[in-house]
């Protein structure tokens, strides 16, 4: 089967669209989780310093700053393997099963 | 401003900020050391493993996909610790110790910054650059517009980062070279560039990868036993590690908290633009987006890769913390033994001298091994971008118009490696004792305002046209290298000039901007018949980025 047809097959199929809204969706969202809570923390950085030298625990040494910066990295980690565990599975058998029914 | 160490060291991505802004003693005038004995046996081990690697990999290299991409038969776990191996440099390791050992706190910042790029990367770009690039990410920028002038231009802008970081590599590696083993700059410079040439015109993409899945390794692994080692003498205790550092930092209790260093919000946004999106612009990482089978690996070495480095930052931010104390109290990594003062070797030396201080000299000379080793890493995957931006977009599609035979593009990718192996060995001797730090700000601003732009309105917008893509990324580019020109960094302190008449170091909030702009503004008023024909043909790329239908699969072998 020619290649345009099975384009056309791929675009008709409500399957495609749902592939693609869903992983769009869940790729803006994701991304927002990183963005937000990282330039919310760039800003207090650099316009309201103080805030992070809050100590940890009460007569502690260590500010809450340093936790917050390492909860970025590591929370940016993990969210990075909530994508691909939802992209690597329900993602992509939405899309094998979308390409199966195109090359019928 | 620091000078040599810090340029030559500035050459990997990271370098980039904590050059520009780390604190710390210039390092004009570095002394030539003792040779160093043990760092030298073990770099030498280091370099006949990687030859034997080469030696396999020449074997298997023969087409050109094997070449660029290894046949696309590299897993996702190892690509993940290939882009570690790419991304992380000795600058990190050095760089941002240095940040925290100078600034506190500020360090840390910066390293969160470095990092927040790979996330975005993997929701964003993983897996459509996958499913519609080949080789190179011209590919991609090139899909469904002009052959000829999208490409060449996309190829100009991956040979111009790639150009910028060579030289700060080079001119890095001839001073840590000739500062930790006691080898003379020039004599250096032709190794790295020697053995570079070797690595990508005989092993190809298969070489670079396992040297810089080695690399990472030996990398990852030296920092953690070193960071081990050093927690032991402070009983296993964060607490005890902080409470040192403060009775012993100049700044005391406020390296604790943000300091001097991001002051300036607009100045810090920029920064963060630039290296966010400037990673997602760099020609070397994205080609190793093509070496694995499939969407699903690709994004399986962004999970890996940003594990990696996530992990191997904070574990610098802790060895910065502990150099605090352990280093920064000890006459004897002082010079002149004044506590204080400059420190042997300059400001970017606190974890070597730590390595010492809690490793003796066995492991001060594998660490100086690692760092030699993460250098040859980075160029080579440097030197491979450059050349296949020559050999299969410049020569293979705009010259031959995809003519040539898979033999012939070979032969000019072995030219196009040696060529840049020469040009690296030449710039970094021409480049010797200048500040090249400038490079850096601009391989990060020609990324993200040439390169990055193209590249992803290629894959989200349908209404990119040629002459959009083609007049912005002229923009981006006489934007961003401009106002490097104009910046703090080149025009007042390279110039001599007095004042700075583009107030920050980073240009991406001008000239990203800038590029998006009139991206948009000349396609959406491009109403020429090619125009119509490129958006048409945005279907076709899209469900392919989509599903992966008709996407390079791995070769067989």
């Amino acid at each position: 089967m020619s290649l345009p047809s099975i384009q056309e097959k791929i675009r008709g199929n409500p399957k495609f669209a749902e592939l693609v809204g869903k992983r769009t969706r869940f790729a803006i969202i994701l991304s927002l989780v990183v963005l937000l809570p990282y330039y919310t923390f760039m800003f207090f950085v650099s316009t309201q310093p103080q805030l992070f030298a809050t100590k940890l625990t009460e007569g502690g040494i260590v500010t809450i700053g340093w936790p917050i910066a390492a909860l970025i990295i590591i929370g940016g980690w993990l969210l990075t393997g909530v994508y691909v565990s939802r992209a690597n599975g329900e993602f992509d058998s939405i899309t094998a099963e979308v390409l199966k029914e195109a090359r019928k | 401003m620091k000078r040599s160490l810090t340029a030559l060291i500035a050459g990997s991505l990271l370098a980039v900020s904590f050059t520009v802004f780390a604190a710390g003693g210039a390092i004009e005038g570095v002394e030539k050391q003792p040779i160093n004995v043990s760092a030298i046996a073990m770099f030498m081990i280091f370099v006949l493993a990687t030859l034997g690697i080469t030696k396999w990999a020449a074997g298997k290299t023969k087409t050109t996909a094997d070449f660029y991409t290894a046949g696309g038969g590299i897993t996702g776990f190892q690509n993940g610790l290939a882009i570690a191996g790419d991304y992380m440099s000795a600058a990190t390791l050095l760089g941002i110790t240095s940040m925290v050992y100078f600034k506190g706190y500020d360090g840390f910042v910066y390293a969160v910054c470095f990092f927040i790029g790979w996330p975005i990367i993997l929701f964003l770009m993983a897996e459509r650059l996958r499913n519609l690039g080949k080789f190179t990410f011209a590919d991609i920028a090139s899909y469904r517009l002009d052959q000829n002038r999208i490409r060449t231009f996309a190829a100009i802008g991956s040979l111009t980062v790639v150009c910028f970081y060579l030289i700060v590599q080079m001119v890095g590696a001839g001073q840590l070279i000739q500062l930790l083993f006691g080898l003379e700059y020039n004599y250096a410079v032709v190794v790295v560039g020697i053995l570079m040439m070797v690595y990508v015109t005989f092993g190809g993409m298969t070489a670079t990868t396992w040297v810089q899945i080695i690399k990472a390794c030996l990398l990852l692994g030296g920092g953690i036993t070193l960071m081990l080692l050093t927690l032991a003498q402070f009983g296993w205790s964060l607490d005890n590690l902080f409470s040192k550092a403060i009775e012993s930092h100049k700044l005391g209790e406020k390296m604790m908290a943000p300091g001097s260093l991001m002051a300036d919000p607009i100045s810090a946004f920029s920064l963060s633009l630039g290296l966010l999106f400037g990673t997602a612009g760099l020609p070397h990482i994205m080609m190793r987006f093509f070496t694995v089978p499939n969407a699903k690996e690709a994004r399986k070495s962004v999970f890996y890769a940003t594990g990696f480095i996530g992990l191997f930052f904070l574990v610098t931010i802790v060895l910065g913390a502990a150099a605090i104390s352990i280093v920064g109290t000890n006459p004897a990594f002082f010079e002149g033994g004044q506590v204080g003062g400059k420190l042997i070797g300059g400001g970017n030396m606190p974890v070597m001298h730590l390595a010492k201080a809690v490793g003796g000299d066995i492991f001060l000379g594998f660490l100086s091994a690692v760092a030699f080793a993460t250098i040859l890493a980075v160029v080579s995957g440097l030197a491979l971008a450059g050349a296949s931006a020559i050999s299969h977009d410049l020569y293979a599609r705009v010259i031959k118009k995809g003519t040539a035979s898979s033999a012939q593009e070979m032969r000019v990718t072995r030219f196009a490696s040696v060529g840049l192996g020469i040009t690296a060995i030449l710039l970094g001797i021409a480049f010797k004792d200048q500040n090249v730090l400038f490079l850096v700000a601009l391989a990060f601003g020609v990324a993200s305002s040439v390169n990055f732009p193209v590249l992803i309105l290629s894959m989200y917008w349908k209404g990119l046209t040629t002459r959009g893509a083609l007049w912005g990324g002229i923009a981006g580019l006489v934007s961003s290298v401009g106002l490097v020109i104009l910046s703090p960094t080149v025009w007042v302190k390279i110039l001599g000039n007095t004042a700075a008449i583009f107030p920050y170091d980073h240009p991406a909030i001008v000239s990203m901007t800038l590029a998006f702009f009139v991206t948009w503004l000349l396609s959406v008023t491009d109403k020429s018949a090619r125009a119509a024909n490129e958006k048409e043909a945005f279907e076709e790329q899209y469900i392919r980025a989509q599903t992966g239908l008709g996407a390079a699969a791995a070769s067989a072998h």
